[in-house]
This record gives C-alpha cells, sequence and structure tokens, in this order.
C-alpha cells in the first residue's frame, strides 16, 4: 500500500500541499506525484535511513525533566518537505526585513531619547515594569546602531494561507542549526528529488552569520577573533552552538574561558596564553552574562564583560538589552514602530493581540477565555500558555485569575487554525499543523534565511511545535517555479 | 587554541587509544588461553591488573571468571576504564569539541559507540567476541586515518598525537609487567613451549608479533622481546617510539621547554638501560620508574597548557 491522496482530506484549513480540490498546488505537483510513485518498503528505507543519518550526525537536543534531569535526544524529523514557491516567499522577506529594521530602531531609541514613548506611541507604563528593559544599557551605543543582529521571527498562516508574524526572538533565538541539518539529510537521503526542484539552497547562512559578526569587530581590518559563547553543555541548544562556532570555524568559549582585564579587555585563555576576543555570539541570556552588573551568582557569564561592551572593546551580539522587543506585549505594537520609524504599513500582519493591561481589552479576553490562546510576555518554549479550545474550565478560571493579578504580563489572541502539510504516520500520510521559523541577520546588510526551520506538532490535532514538547522539523524548500 | 578545547581533544585521543587497547588484549587473552594446557591456565586477572582495577573488580563481583572480566572490562558502566565507558567518554570529547575537530570524525567516533553499545551482547560469547572487538579496533584505527587525512595538522592535531602516544606508551609497559610477572625467570635459555607463548601473547597484545618476527628473525626471547618493546624507535608501539613522537608533537608546540627537558631525561634514562641484565625484580622497579616519568609528563603538559 503505498501513499494515496484520495484518504487526504483537506477541511477548512490551509494544506501546505493539497488544495481543498484535493488537487496539489502547482509548486507541490512534482513532490506530490514523486511520494505517490514510492513503494512501502521505499517510504520504510528513507524513513530509518532519515532516522540513521540523525543519528550518526549526533543531532540531538536536550531536554529536561525533573525525574531525569537532561537528556540529549534525537531530533525528530519527517521526511516530506514543505514547500513554498519563491514568488511567495520575497514577500515574506520583505516584510521580515522591514519588521527587524523598525524593531532595532524601537530598542536603539528605547535606550536614547526615548521619542516613541514621548510621542504617546508607545506607552510608558510598559517601560517601566518591562522585564527585559536593561538600565544599565541606557546610552549604550552598539556599532552600527543595531542592537538585534540575529533575529527569529515565528510565522504561522491562517485558514486562508495568509502569513501572519506569531512572535518575534530577538534574544538568543535557536533552531537555524536544524534548518541547515534537515536539508543535509534530504540532500543524503532523496538525491533524485533534488533533481525535478529548482529547490534554492540554504547553506550560506554560516558564511553570512560571519560576515555580519564580523563586521562589528572594534578592531577594523585585522582578522577579528570571534567566539561563540556557549553556556555549556546541558544547555538545550548546545548543538547548535558546536554546530555554528564549527561552520564558522570561531572558538567555542564557555564563560571560564574569557577574562576581562583591567583595560576593560576581553581575552580567551588559550595554550600560548591569553588571546584579544573582538566579537562574542552570546548564547547566554543577558541575565548572565556579566556577574558584576546582573546576577552575581551566575558562573556563565564573565565578570567584566559590560565594562568592555560599553568601551567598545568588544562587540556582543546581539547587544545586551535587545530583549526589552522580545515581549509578547510589544509585539502588539510592532505594526505602530513600522508606521512610526519607517513610515510604511507592514507587509507581513501580526495576528491580532488583546493587551491585557488595557481595560477594555482585558474585558474581552476575560469574557472569550474560551476562545482565547492566553500568552504570558516573557516565556518561551511553548510554557505557560494557555490554549482555550482544548483547556478545561478549572484551566481557563485560572488564567483569569493570574490575568487579573499581572495583567501587564499577559496577551491574548485568537486561535487561529494553522496551516497542516502531509506528514508520515506509519506508512500513511496525514496532516499535521506546522510553523516557519526564518532568521533575520542585521548588519551592513539585513539577510533572511531562504525559508527557514518547519517545526510540526507531531501529535494529532496538536498545535503545540516546540520540541520540548513533541515537536518535530521538516525541510523547507523554497522552489523557483519559472526557473524550470 | 583553547586550553579547554586542547585538553579535551588531548583525552578523546587517550580514550580510543585506551579502548584499542583493551580491545586487543582481550582477544589476544581469549586466543591464548585456549593454546594452553589446563593445569597452569593464568586466567583473566591479570587483564584487571593491567589497568589497576582489582579492588573495584571484587568489589563488584565474586570470581575473576572469564564472563565476569569481560563484562567488566568492556561493558561495564560502573567501570570508568570498560571499553564502552572508556568510548563514551571519547564521545563526550568529541562531541564537546565538534567545532574543532572533522565533522566526518566525530560522525565516526559516534557511530562507533552507538554500535559497540548496540552490539554489546556479542562480545560474551567466545565466537562473536573476536568479530566484536576486532570491528572496535578497525573503528579506532579509521578515526586515526580520518584525522590524519582531513584534520589540519595544527596545534590541535598535536595534542591529539600527544595524548595517543603517551597513552599507548604507558600501556605497553602495563603489559609487559603484569604478562612477565607470571613467566619463569628464565634469562636466557630458551623457553619452554608454554612460555614461548606467552611472550607472544605479549607481543601480539601489542600487535608486535610480526614486525619482531620481522626484525628480530630469531626464536622468541625474553631479552629480544624486552628490547623490542620498549627500545626499538621504530615500530610505533614500542615505549621509544612513544616518547620520539610525543618529543615531536611538543616541539610544534609553544611553551614546551619544560616539558621536553623531562621527556629528554626520560629518553636517555630508557636508553641507558642494560634490559638483559634485568631479573623480574629489576624489571618491575625500572617499568615503575618509567611509569612515574610518564606521570611528570602529563602533569607537566596539564600545568602548562590546561
Amino acid at each position: 500500500m503505498t501513499i494515496r491522496w484520495g484518504s487526504y482530506k483537506v477541511k477548512n484549513l490551509y494544506d501546505e500541499m493539497l488544495r481543498a480540490s484535493g488537487r496539489p498546488r502547482p509548486a507541490a505537483l512534482a513532490l506530490s506525484n514523486y511520494l505517490r510513485s514510492l513503494k512501502d518498503s521505499e517510504i520504510e528505507e528513507y524513513k530509518i535511513g532519515a532516522e540513521s543519518a540523525i543519528h550518526v550526525m549526533g543531532v540531538t537536543f536536550t531536554v529536561y525533566t525533573e525525574e531525569e534531569g537532561s537528556i540529549d535526544r534525537a531530533w525528530p524529523f519527517d521526511i516530506i518537505p514543505r514547500i513554498i514557491d519563491k514568488k511567495e516567499w520575497q514577500h515574506v522577506e520583505a516584510g521580515l526585513k522591514q519588521r527587524v529594521q523598525a524593531l532595532n530602531l524601537f530598542i536603539d531609541d528605547l535606550y536614547h531619547k526615548q521619542r516613541i514613548v514621548k510621542d504617546k506611541i508607545f506607552p510608558a507604563e510598559l517601560l517601566e515594569d518591562s522585564k527585559n528593559f536593561r538600565p544599565e544599557c541606557v546610552g549604550a551605543n552598539p556599532p552600527l546602531g543595531i542592537w538585534a543582529h540575529i533575529c527569529g521571527s515565528d510565522l504561522v498562516r491562517d485558514k486562508d494561507g495568509t502569513f501572519y508574524v506569531l512572535e518575534d526572538n530577538l534574544r538568543v533565538p535557536s533552531g537555524v542549526s536544524y534548518m541547515l541539518e534537515n536539508r543535509q539529510v534530504m540532500k543524503r537521503l532523496f538525491p533524485e528529488m533534488f533533481e525535478q526542484y529548482n529547490i534554492l539552497p540554504v547553506d550560506d547562512y554560516p558564511s553570512q552569520l560571519y560576515d555580519t559578526l564580523a563586521a562589528l569587530s572594534p578592531r577594523p581590518g585585522d582578522q577579528p577573533e570571534i567566539v561563540v559563547l556557549t553556556p555549556g553543555i546541558y544547555n538545550s541548544a548546545y548543538f547548535e552552538h558546536a554546530y555554528l562556532a564549527q561552520q564558522m570555524g570561531a572558538e567555542l568559549v564557555e564563560g571560564s574561558d574569557l577574562t576581562v582585564d583591567k583595560n576593560d579587555v576581553v581575552y580567551m585563555r588559550t595554550i600560548e596564553g591569553p588571546a584579544r576576543v573582538d566579537v562574542i555570539y552570546r548564547r547566554v541570556d543577558d541575565l548572565f552574562l556579566d556577574p558584576e552588573v546582573f546576577d552575581p551568582e551566575s558562573t556563565l557569564g564573565v565578570p567584566g564583560l559590560m565594562r568592555a561592551w560599553k568601551a567598545g572593546n568588544v562587540a556582543l551580539a546581539n547587544a545586551p538589552g535587545a530583549g526589552v522587543a522580545d515581549d509578547k506585549v510589544v509585539y502588539a505594537f510592532v505594526p505602530d514602530m513600522i508606521k512610526y520609524y519607517l513610515d510604511q504599513d507592514a507587509i507581513l500582519p501580526n495576528v491580532p493581540t488583546y493587551k491585557c493591561v488595557n481595560k477594555q481589552e482585558r474585558q474581552y479576553v476575560v469574557e472569550h477565555i474560551h476562545e482565547m490562546v492566553v500568552k504570558p510576555a516573557n516565556e518561551s518554549g511553548g510554557y505557560g500558555m494557555l490554549i482555550g479550545p482544548q483547556a478545561s474550565k478549572k484551566e481557563c478560571e485560572k488564567f483569569v485569575r493570574l490575568i487579573r493579578r499581572d495583567p501587564r504580563n499577559y496577551v491574548a489572541q485568537p486561535m487561529l487554525t494553522l496551516s497542516t502539510a502531509p506528514t508520515l504516520v506509519g506508512n500513511r500520510v496525514e496532516p499535521r499543523h506546522l510553523d516557519l521559523r526564518p532568521f533575520i541577520l542585521s548588519g551592513e546588510q539585513t539577510v533572511v534565511t531562504t525559508g527557514g526551520l518547519t517545526r510540526v506538532a507531531l501529535r494529532k490535532g496538536s498545535t503545540v511545535v516546540n520540541s520540548s514538547q513533541g515537536g518535530g522539523s521538516k525541510d523547507t524548500w523554497v522552489v523557483d517555479m519559472e526557473a524550470l | 587554541m583553547l586550553s579547554r578545547e586542547a585538553n579535551k581533544i588531548n583525552w578523546m585521543a587517550r580514550y580510543l587509544e585506551r579502548t584499542e587497547n583493551t580491545a586487543r588484549i582481550i582477544n589476544v587473552n581469549t586466543h591464548l588461553l585456549l593454546d594452553l594446557p589446563k593445569r597452569v591456565r593464568l586466567g583473566w586477572e591479570p587483564i584487571i591488573d593491567i589497568t589497576s582495577q582489582r579492588g573495584h573488580f571484587y568489589s563488584l563481583y565474586e570470581e575473576a571468571d572469564e564472563n565476569s572480566v569481560v563484562r567488566f572490562m568492556v561493558t561495564d558502566m560502573r567501570n570508568p576504564d570498560s571499553m564502552l565507558s572508556t568510548l563514551n567518554m571519547a564521545r563526550e570529547n568529541a562531541r564537546t569539541t565538534r567545532d574543532i575537530i572533522p565533522r566526518e570524525v566525530w560522525e565516526q567516533v559516534n557511530t562507533l559507540y552507538l554500535n559497540s553499545k548496540a552490539n554489546a551482547r556479542s562480545v560474551t560469547t567466545q565466537r562473536h567476541r573476536y568479530d566484536y572487538l576486532r570491528s572496535i579496533i578497525t573503528g579506532v584505527q579509521t578515526v586515526s586515518g580520518m584525522l590524519a587525512g582531513t584534520m589540519t595538522h595544527d596545534e590541535g592535531y598535536e595534542f591529539l598525537r600527544l595524548g595517543r602516544n603517551l597513552e599507548r606508551a604507558d600501556m605497553t609497559t602495563r603489559i609487559v609487567d603484569v604478562r612477565s610477572a607470571s613467566l619463569l625467570p628464565d634469562m636466557s635459555e630458551d623457553l619452554s613451549p608454554f612460555e614461548n607463548l606467552q611472550w607472544v601473547s605479549v607481543l601480539k597484545s601489542l600487535t608486535a608479533y610480526q614486525m619482531y618476527r620481522r626484525q628480530v628473525r630469531q626464536r622468541i626471547r625474553r631479552q629480544d622481546v624486552l628490547k623490542f618493546l620498549f627500545q626499538e624507535e621504530r615500530f610505533p608501539r614500542s615505549f621509544y617510539h612513544g616518547l620520539c613522537q610525543a618529543n615531536s608533537c611538543l616541539n610544534n608546540l609553544p611553551r614546551s621547554e619544560k616539558t621536553l627537558k623531562l621527556l629528554a631525561k626520560l629518553q636517555k634514562n630508557l636508553l641507558d638501560a642494560k634490559l638483559e641484565g634485568f631479573d623480574q625484580g629489576k624489571l618491575h622497579e625500572f617499568i615503575d620508574e618509567l611509569q612515574l616519568g610518564i606521570i611528570k609528563i602529563n602533569n607537566s603538559i596539564d600545568e602548562t597548557y590546561f
């Protein structure tokens, strides 16, 4: 028994491969035919092939559980790729560039004149109790005026196929290494499919990241010493830290490898003695970066790092304090920011968002709690969320209390119907919901990854795509249909 | 290069070398025992002594029979020197230096560990043991080959060779020490066939048999074996060869003056020794001295670089 598209039903939502009529979208036609041509034994062979490739390549992520501590798990991967037409992608790409440009202007403004607050576009009280605003960063001037050099924005499609931005990750967004590894696995597995399509490559990312970082060096001209700062092997994204360091030819350092001398210059301990560091791609959260300034208990950071950064002797990416715009309440203001700073309309829409801090909007959320997705402002990884339509009465009531106690900390959005894509379940295909995380690099130029990381909720009907909670991923193909 | 990473690369090489050595020792012992008459069977205890784990072994097992010793030395994760433990440590060090070693090397080390773990059962039966251990030895050799062929021969590579050679030199002394202790102190006469077999097994544990025959072209004699395993410069598992390799690594590394001095001293002691005149006690003392020399060198490397 092979894959039969006849039993694959698309109803009341957008499917990435098939239209409601059951016919494939133009860009997906060749893929759906290819899949139909596969025998059961071949599908099985490819699945095993993918699993063993991932095992051998050591593509893992780390999960924390209270019982077992941290464990390394193989990355769950579905072999059917998701296809996006290049024409559509160009529109998304333009929208992301516009968005990140506005976000960077917003962050820089907050740490300087705060014009947007004075002009009453962004409420002062939101800034006052923002958890990610760092008073220590006020007046700082990072190179090129850019704070968020690496941004990962989550996109979803609703019923009609429109891409919405769900959130922007500006602190230490992760996932790009899986995007790159997924492509490696697919190339090992399905060279034939790459013959049939004109699939745009993704593997330029490490070079682009390197260029973005190198442009920040305080000692232009020389070959800059770039390092990746990791919290260590127990971090869930350690795999990615090592991967990116390797791909860029940069050193992978931990806090204890670095020191700051009395002239506020950063050095790493090498076999030849101390060596000066110019750019730090840090994958450690703000609050652990420098025990002199932030959490004094932190052993992950480097004492004196903030001094060195403010003195301009070392560049940090992302800049400390960039997370102020990585907040689900601030998110709601991004279209206003685009208008304010760039005098443009947002190319990519936000998901309509109710800010609980606003009395009327809060009232609406409380009354419609069963229809809403409620999110805390500063959590990531899908933790601490309420999915109203799927929650019990008791859980909904608990969230009403939480919202009333701390309204600033919550936003709510109507439940979207996320798009689906065919995903292997056993030897059959079933629809599973997915999202997309492209990465945007901002430096001398702004660059967007080709596609991004597609995350799939592997559980039937689920919309939670986080790998820590039963999500998997697919390779994302941006295909140029005109080049064929 | 970062100190921490140099340290890890050094240990990755040491653990891989240790794994390979253990595999050889067990393979050879399995075959040796088949050849010996039952009354002089030496059994499996010497294997535990080679890794100085006697106390630990008897806290976990009652008797040093074949099954227990093989389990202890190959699959028991409670023993830090068991092959799966050392492979796991090698893998962990490879995993955390992925930014430095070539990607295919990481994949090979990872596969080696995963396969060895998945097939661990086959080591318990004599019939499958040989193939199992053989595949691990080949796997480790593959890693060495890949490193030699694909990694830039920079400082990282020197630390790798340094670790491998010092570990190998140390293991040579251990094998000779334990194996010779159970032999009769016959100085120059031709050995009885069984003692002969045991010296052959010493050579085989170090894959030195064929090379010894090619070079010495005489029957197996204790003094020639000792000379070959300790003082032969050109045989890759002889003690002296290990020191010479370490010397060349250190010469390519910065700040190595102090360690080089210690090394030169040890080399001189080694070449000055008149091995043919050593009885068992003297040999044991001499080996202790060599091991101490290695420890001093390792400590000096530690202090200078890590």
